[in-house]
């Protein structure tokens, strides 16, 4: 089942200074979160999506905004482990998270092996895509290792039992959720099928 | 956008109370249409009552059987859940074959069953749309409608409903548990989205300020054969041009002993096609006869200017989903 979010206690405390000056309900919330490891601490307009904070406040600029309406796949991070569209999560919502960005991937000056194998394929042109095809797909794994079927999985594979195996077709049905404006699918796909090998 | 609060309630009573006491307060799932919408100006929330973190992310095997899906169940989750793969297969079909991984990882289902019509003129402010803003008029009507509904709409609104999910379980007889301010009511999927009518304001029978806490899977309808199939304008990632969910069980003696035929994308709401159903009941469902209960149920669309062609689309995957069931059967 999914992951329980344990109830925070801080959760979503109200920052008193930034109320409204009439006395209304404040509009800004302090939030804690963790990011690529680091803790971050901040108070954020309940507006803001983890997109917006990542990019404009903790200088995260790898998740990108193409659509900001959950239409790309560009702002793809991973949350608590799953893959999510940034730009459609409030980050107040995020208390206690821990989220992993594209500058969160390699370890250290090692390239995660999608990594190198985007550069190995050539799996891109523009480049604007890729930080959200990364995330997306390093989701994507734990989903099929886990059993998770998809749209192309034969319906009577019983779920959860062993990983499903990542075949091309599993592979485009399962990453439909990024779009590549240059059109560079077909290396995309042979640099996550490299990964799976 | 304009500012507002924020609540994170702990429990189901926390979030009913929390949305009585703020004007203007939507509860927040997932946030990926409510979100959406409030960058669209479409929602301009008072405060959101952020219900995601409720303990209502369970999926349950009540003692009488079936399946308790709490309202907080990702889209994701419910669709791999070994259980629904199993039993209720055209539930995590609709499921996969809605919005992308990412998507149905924040996606919940009571957000799914909530969520508003695709209809483009209702995302635009800057246009006259009766479900947005009533007594504005229709701009679909006469606009761009391709999308839009083929049976049960008004003069008033053409609108679809977007939802694959709740295609599955109009067709599965699944019903919605609810916890208002007046206490606790179940509604059957069936009759929980409304037709557009005079009120097209009115997506659902929801009232001001319920919260969905349940879907339940009826004993009745786990492990029937089921399937669901949706055609659109490309492979994947796309909202239904039409969809099919069907459920046929056919006795020892080749006659039909339980079927149950719903379309998605044709309508204000999942489309149960009762006249097909009433025809195939008893009889042997054969290539005629499946063909035959169809073309009763489409005979009630009406097409508007430019979209026809969802009449034979939804023709060919009834027939085609509901004579693969047929064939299927050991
Ligand atoms: C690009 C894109 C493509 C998509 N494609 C598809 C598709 O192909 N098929 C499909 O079916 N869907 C599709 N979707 C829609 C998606 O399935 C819905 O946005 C999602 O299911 C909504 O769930 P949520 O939890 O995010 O809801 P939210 O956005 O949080 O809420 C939606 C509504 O429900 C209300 N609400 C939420 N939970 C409750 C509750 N427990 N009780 C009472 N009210 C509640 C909220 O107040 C709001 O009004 C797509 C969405 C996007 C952005
Ligand atoms: S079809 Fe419904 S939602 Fe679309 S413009 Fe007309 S009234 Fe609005
Ligand atoms: S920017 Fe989030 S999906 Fe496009
Ligand atoms: S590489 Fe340009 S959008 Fe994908």
């Amino acid at each position: 089942m999914s992951t329980a979010h344990p109830p925070q206690d801080r959760a979503g405390t109200p920052d008193a200074g930034d109320g409204h000056p009439d006395g209304a309900a404040p509009t800004r919330s302090r939030v804690t979160f963790r990011v690529n490891g680091e803790p971050a601490d901040l108070t954020v307009d309940h507006r803001a999506t983890l997109l917006d904070v990542l990019r404009e406040d903790l200088g995260l600029t790898g998740a990108k905004k193409g659509c900001d309406h959950g239409q790309c796949g560009a702002c793809t991070v991973l949350v608590d482990g799953r893959r999510a569209n940034s730009c459609l999560l409030l980050a107040v919502a995020q208390d206690g998270a821990e989220v992993i960005t594209i500058e969160g991937l390699a370890a250290g000056d090692e390239l995660h092996p999608l990594q190198q194998a985007f550069l190995d394929r050539d799996a891109f042109q523009c480049g604007y895509c890729t930080s959200g095809q990364l995330c997306s797909a390093v989701g994507m794994f734990a989903e099929a290792a886990a059993g998770h079927p998809s749209h192309v999985t034969d319906p009577a594979r019983p779920a959860g039992r062993g990983p499903v195996e990542l075949t091309p077709a599993e592979i485009r049905e399962r990453l439909s959720g990024n779009l590549c404006r240059c059109g560079a699918y077909p290396h995309i796909v042979a640099a996550v099928e490299d990964v799976t090998r | 956008m304009k500012p507002y609060g924020y609540v994170r309630a702990r429990s189901v009573e926390e979030a009913t109370a929390a949305h009585a006491a703020h004007p203007g307060a939507r509860y927040l799932a997932g946030g990926t249409n409510l979100v959406d919408l409030m960058k669209h100006g479409v929602e301009t929330p008072g405060t959101l009552v952020d219900v995601s973190r409720l303990p209502l992310d369970t999926v349950e095997e009540p003692p009488g059987g079936g399946l308790r899906v709490g309202a907080t169940v990702r889209n994701s989750d419910l669709a791999a859940h070994p259980l629904v793969r199993e039993r209720y297969p055209v539930l995590s079909q609709a499921l996969l074959a809605g919005a992308s991984g990412q998507l149905r990882n924040i996606a919940t289902t009571g957000g799914n069953l909530l969520q508003r019509t695709r209809c483009p003129y209702f995302q635009d402010t800057g246009t006259p749309c009766n479900k947005r803003a009533p007594g504005t008029g229709c701009a679909a009507r006469e606009g761009v409608h391709r999308d839009h509904a083929v049976l049960g709409h008004s003069p008033h609104c053409v609108a679809t409903h977007p939802s694959d999910m709740a295609v599955a379980l109009a067709a599965l007889d699944a019903t919605v548990e609810l916890r208002g301010p007046d206490g606790e009511r179940t509604v059957p999927v069936t009759e929980f989205h409304r037709l557009p009518g005079d009120h097209p304001e009115r997506d659902t029978v929801v009232r001001p300020g319920e919260l969905i806490t349940a879907v339940v899977l009826p004993p009745g309808t786990a492990g029937l054969p089921s399937a669901y199939r949706k055609a659109r304008d490309r492979a994947s990632y796309a909202f239904a041009l039409a969809s099919v969910a069907a459920v046929l069980d056919v006795a020892g003696d080749g006659t039909v002993r339980h079927v149950a035929l719903a379309f998605g994308g044709l309508a204000h709401r999942p489309w149960r096609a009762r006249l097909a159903e009433t025809a195939l009941l008893g009889a042997a469902p054969t290539e005629d006869a499946l063909a035959h209960a169809v073309e009763a149920e489409l005979g009630l669309a009406q097409p508007l200017r430019d979209n026809a062609f969802k009449v034979p689309l939804a023709r060919n995957l009834a027939h085609r989903v509901l004579s693969e069931l047929a064939a299927d059967r050991p």
